[in-house]
C-alpha cells in the first residue's frame, strides 16, 4: 500500500515537471504553430546554467533565475532566427532541430558527459513524514511550484489581457493582427516565457533526475507525448497530459521496467487514433 | 534528344561508379560504400517527404531496427548473415507497418512530432532492453561473410543492392501508384473525392519506403559490424533527412547527392574537430534559412515546403 503511494508521489511529482517544460512547449506550439524541437535542448541548458550559477554563487534560487534567463534570452536569438522561414512550419520545425543540435553539442563542449546534480539549499534537504510514509522533501517541493505556476499561468490566461490575446492569437492570430493589436510581441513575450519554464524546469529537475547529455532528448519525448495527448495550445490538456504521461511512465517503469516506454505510447497512439487534436485541442 | 542525354548521362554515371575502386585507397572504397548505404536511406525518406508530402523523423530508427536484427541474429543467435539480413528487412517492413497505421492520419507538423515519438520509442527500447540489445554498449562481431571482407569486392556488393533498390524505387514513384501518392501530396481530399483510399495508398508508400530504410539497414550492418543506441537515435533520422533536403525533396536521385555531401562532409570535418553534431546543425539551420529546395531540387521546381504546411 505504502509502497503504491509512494509511487503515485513519484509520479505526481514528476507530473510537475513535465507540466513547466509542456506548458511552454503547447502554449508555443498553439499560438505560433512552432513546434520547438530545441525545447529538450533548453531544459538541458537551463539545468546547466543554474547548477553552475548555484554551485558558484551557493544560492539556489540565484541558480533557477539564472537558468530562466539565460534560456529565456536563447528564446529570443531562437525567434530571430525563425523569422527567416516565418510563415513555413515544416522549415521552422527543421531549425529548432538544427539549433537543438547545436546547443546539445555546445553543452558537451562545455560540461562534458559527467552527470551533475543541481545542489539544494537546506531547508529541502532529507525526507518528510506524512500518512504514515517518508518521502524526499525536494520532490513535495517540485510539486508545489508545478501547482503555483500552474495557478500563475492560469491567472495569466484567463484574468489578464496579454493572457486573452494569447488565448486569441492560438485561435486566429490573423484576426488578431487586423485588430491592431501587435501580435509579434505576443508571439515573442510567450516565446520567451515558455523558454524560461523550460530553464526553470531544467533547474529544478536537475536535482532529482540530474543533468547529462541526452536528458534534453528524454524530455522533450515525454513533452510531445504531453503535448499530443493534452492538445496543443491548451494549459489545462497540459496538465492532465503531464498527469498522464508521468503516472504511465512512473508504473510503467515499476511493472515492465525494460519496455516502459511502450506503457506510454502504446495509449497515446491509441488516443491519436481516436482523438487526433489530444484531449483538450481543438481542430485547426 | 533529351531521352539521349540523359541516358548518356545514366551511362556515365554508371561506369564512374562501377570504376571508383580502381581509382580509391581501400578507406576510400568503404568512404564510397558508406556514401552508397546513406543514399538508400535518404532516398526512402524522399518517398515519404517528396512524393507523400510527409515528412518522417522515423527512418532512422528503422534502419537501425533492420541493422540491431542482423546483428542480434548472426552474432547472439549464431545464424546465417543472408537469413539475418531478411529478417532484418522483414523486421522493418513490420515495424514500418505499424508507425504507418498510426501515423498517416495526421500530416504535416503533426506526422514529424508523431513519427518522431514513434522513432524515439524504438531509441528507447534499445537502450533500455539490456538482455537483447546489450544497452550503450551495444552488439558487436563480425557479420560479413568472408568472401565479402575485400572493401573493393564489398562495395560491389552494396552498389549492386543499392541499383537494385534505386530501380524499383523509381519505378515505383513513376508507377500509377506512386502517382497517386503525389495526388495525395497535392491535395488529399480531391484524391479521396476521385474515389482513392488515400489512407490506404499512404500506409502502402510508407510501409515501402520503411522496407528500403530497412535494405539500408541490413547492408549497414554489414558494413559496421556493430550498432549501438547511436544508430537508432534522432540523429541518425535527422542525418537521413538533412540529406534528403540537401539533394532535394522529390527528386529521389537527390538523395545520393546528399548522402555524398553530408558523408564526405562529416568525414572532413571529423579529421579536424570532434564537433561534428554541432556542424550537422549549422548546416540544418542554414539549409533552412538559404536553400530550402536543396542542390539538385535547385535545378528543378518543386513546391514541397510549400505543399506541406
Amino acid at each position: 500500500m505504502s509502497f503504491t503511494l509512494f509511487q503515485i508521489f513519484n509520479g505526481l511529482t514528476f507530473a510537475a515537471l513535465l507540466f513547466l517544460v509542456a506548458s511552454g512547449f503547447t502554449l508555443i506550439f498553439g499560438l505560433m504553430r512552432i513546434v520547438n524541437l530545441a525545447h529538450g535542448a533548453m531544459y538541458l541548458m537551463g539545468g546547466y546554467v543554474a547548477y553552475a550559477v548555484a554551485t558558484q554563487s551557493g544560492s539556489f534560487v540565484l541558480g533557477v533565475v539564472a537558468g530562466a534567463v539565460a534560456t529565456a534570452l536563447m528564446g529570443l536569438v531562437e525567434q530571430s532566427l525563425l523569422r527567416y522561414a516565418k510563415g513555413v512550419e515544416l522549415r521552422q520545425v527543421l531549425m529548432t532541430l538544427g539549433l537543438a543540435l547545436i546547443i546539445d553539442d555546445a553543452a558537451l563542449v562545455i560540461f562534458g558527459g559527467d552527470t551533475f546534480s543541481m545542489p539544494t539549499p537546506e531547508i529541502l534537504k532529507g525526507p518528510l513524514e506524512f500518512f504514515g510514509m517518508t518521502y524526499p522533501r525536494y520532490r513535495l517541493f517540485v510539486l508545489v511550484v508545478g501547482i503555483v505556476i500552474f495557478i500563475l499561468l492560469w491567472l495569466l490566461m484567463n484574468r489578464t489581457k496579454l493572457g486573452a490575446l494569447i488565448r486569441a492569437g492560438v485561435d486566429d492570430a490573423e484576426t488578431v493582427e487586423a485588430m491592431g493589436v501587435n501580435i509579434r510581441k505576443v508571439f515573442i513575450v510567450t516565446f520567451m516565457l515558455g523558454m524560461a519554464l523550460a530553464g526553470i524546469a531544467g533547474a529544478l529537475g536537475g536535482a532529482f533526475l540530474s543533468l547529462y547529455p541526452s536528458a534534453d532528448s528524454e524530455i522533450l519525448v515525454y513533452s510531445l507525448a504531453v503535448v499530443i495527448i493534452g492538445g496543443r495550445g491548451s494549459l489545462v490538456g497540459a496538465a492532465v497530459g503531464s498527469l498522464a504521461v508521468s503516472m504511465l511512465s512512473t508504473f510503467g517503469q515499476v511493472w515492465f521496467p525494460e519496455l516502459s516506454y511502450f506503457v506510454i505510447f502504446g495509449p497515446m497512439a491509441l488516443l491519436l487514433a481516436f482523438r487526433p487534436t489530444g484531449l483538450f485541442g481543438r481542430p485547426n | 534528344m533529351i531521352l539521349a542525354s540523359k541516358t548518356a548521362w545514366t551511362i556515365i554515371v554508371l561506369a564512374g561508379l562501377a570504376l571508383l575502386p580502381a581509382a580509391l585507397s581501400g578507406y576510400q572504397t568503404s568512404l564510397a560504400t558508406l556514401i552508397l548505404i546513406y543514399a538508400l536511406l535518404a532516398m526512402s525518406i524522399d518517398i515519404m517527404a517528396g512524393y507523400t508530402g510527409r515528412t518522417p523523423l522515423c527512418h532512422g530508427a528503422i534502419f537501425g531496427v533492420a541493422t540491431y536484427v542482423v546483428m542480434y541474429y548472426v552474432t547472439t543467435a549464431g545464424g546465417s548473415p543472408w537469413l539475418g539480413m531478411l529478417y532484418g528487412i522483414g523486421m522493418a517492413a513490420v515495424v514500418s507497418l505499424i508507425f504507418a497505421l498510426l501515423a498517416v492520419r495526421t500530416s504535416g507538423v503533426y506526422f514529424l512530432l508523431l513519427t518522431l515519438a514513434l522513432g524515439m520509442v524504438i531509441w528507447g527500447v534499445c537502450q533500455r532492453w539490456t538482455s537483447v540489445t546489450g544497452g550503450e554498449n551495444g552488439l558487436r562481431g563480425t557479420v560479413r561473410p568472408d568472401w565479402l571482407l575485400d572493401p573493393a569486392r564489398f562495395y560491389y556488393f552494396v552498389l549492386f543492392i543499392g541499383l537494385l533498390a534505386t530501380f524499383i524505387m523509381w519505378r515505383f514513384v513513376s508507377s500509377p501508384f506512386g502517382l497517386s501518392l503525389k495526388g495525395i501530396r497535392e491535395s488529399e481530399s480531391r484524391m479521396k473525392s476521385l474515389g482513392y483510399h488515400s489512407t490506404k495508398h499512404l500506409v502502402i508508400g510508407f510501409v515501402f519506403s520503411g522496407v528500403m530504410a530497412g535494405i539500408a539497414g541490413v547492408l549497414y550492418a554489414l558494413f559496421n559490424s556493430f550498432v549501438s543506441p547511436s544508430s537508432v537515435a534522432l540523429a541518425q533520422s535527422v542525418k537521413g533527412l538533412l540529406m534528403a533536403i540537401i539533394g532535394g525533396v522529390g527528386t529521389l536521385f537527390g538523395g545520393v547527392v546528399g548522402a555524398a555531401v553530408i558523408i564526405i562532409l562529416e568525414n572532413v570535418v571529423s579529421s579536424f574537430t570532434e564537433r561534428w553534431s554541432m556542424v550537422l546543425g549549422l548546416l540544418f539551420v542554414l539549409t533552412m534559412i538559404f536553400a530550402p529546395e536543396g542542390i539538385v531540387g535547385k535545378f528543378r521546381t518543386i513546391k514541397w515546403f510549400k505543399k506541406s504546411v
